[in-house]
């Protein structure tokens, strides 16, 4: 993939910088209002992660591989499953079924909204992990 | 109006996917796979699945089309001429194709009251009138998604990360080629001297 790190694209760096921040946040808003409107986990991890996409092809590999190292993004694509799993787990040790969020908290409905927003968490975690890596992987073998 | 919307959205895509089979320049083939999912995308909303459409969109029109393209920048953008074309190849798509299209028959109609997705006491009738009791979010499909099938969810989960460490295995995150070593001169980070070259792709 052609990575345009050269001066001569001004005018794509500029609306970059300014695009990135409100594509994180409406990442931030599908992720956690997906209660209320259409969205979730998933929608939210590629919206979250195409900023970055963007962001790598425009400012270079180099540049983002600094925000977001490869390291880091091993540890979030696990760290995703964790929280969905370990909701699952958690909620066994308190007595319910696998990922039966009503044991959560003492009013059932309060336990399902947790249990919902830790669920969705990790499931854009991961999904914001693995398709950064996609990219990077596809993007450093040019 | 809204089955007219449909039909004419449904021929768009038809129209698209015979455009990515007869167009050579795969860079243009690889753009009309985004239209492709932006039809899609547009058709589910006409049939209200906003949560089906908005994935479609970001997912198929967004990311996989980048991914395409980062997978086309390992090959040339021209496809090669193709030799004769395969009889049995023929024989085997229209074979498929017709088990499909016999499949399909067995559905229920689209928006169908009759269908047991409707009519089954424990599926849709349970999700829309018990929901805000026993989950509570006012979109259902969260319910649904992440409560109700929370199991199904996490396999979905499960399967996105077997990805990632399947593209790690094969692409390899860490191995950096000899250039990307070298510190670069952050290109962006220097506003202030338009004329300054610090390429580093050369």
């Amino acid at each position: 993939m052609k990575i345009y790190a050269r001066q001569r694209h001004r005018v794509l760096q500029v609306i970059t910088r300014l695009l990135v921040p409100f594509v994180l946040i409406f990442g931030l808003y599908v992720q956690f209002h997906g209660d209320y409107g259409p969205g979730g986990g998933f929608q939210a991890g590629v919206i979250f992660a195409s900023a970055f996409i963007l962001y790598g092809l425009i400012f270079g590999l180099q540049r983002t591989r600094r925000v977001l190292p490869p390291s880091v993004l091993r540890w979030l694509m696990s760290l995703g499953v964790l929280i969905y799993a370990g909701t699952g787990v958690l909620t066994m040790l308190l007595g319910g079924n696998l990922l039966d969020y009503d044991v959560l908290a003492h009013d059932p409905l309060h336990g399902q909204h947790w249990g919902i927003f830790a669920v969705e968490l990790g499931v854009g975690v991961t999904v914001t992990a693995v398709m950064v890596s996609l990219f990077y992987g596809f993007a450093s073998k040019r | 109006m809204e089955t007219l919307t449909i039909v004419v959205l449904l021929m768009f895509l038809v129209v698209t996917a015979i455009g990515i089979i007869v167009l050579r320049d795969l860079l243009a083939a690889v753009i009309l796979t985004g239209l492709y999912s932006l039809v899609a995308a547009g058709a589910f909303i006409v049939m209200d699945a906003v949560d089906v459409a908005f994935t479609e969109a970001a997912v198929g029109s967004g990311i996989s089309t980048i991914l395409f393209l980062g997978a086309l920048s390992f090959t040339k953008h021209q496809q090669k001429p193709r030799g004769h074309d395969s009889w049995v190849a023929l024989f085997f798509v229209v074979v498929t194709g017709g088990l499909l299209l016999f499949g399909i028959s067995d559905m229920p109609r689209y928006g169908s009251a009759t269908s047991p997705a409707q009519t089954h006491p424990q599926i849709a009738k349970r999700f829309i009138e018990q929901s805000g009791d026993e989950v509570g979010p006012p979109n259902i499909v969260t319910s649904v998604l992440a409560s109700y099938r929370g199991y199904d969810t996490l396999g979905e989960t499960v399967v996105v990360f077997t990805a990632g460490i399947a593209v790690m295995g094969l692409l390899g995150l860490k191995r950096r080629r000899p250039e990307d070593e070298t510190p670069e001169h952050a290109s962006g980070d220097v506003p202030h001297e338009p004329g300054h070259d610090t390429d580093r792709l050369t």
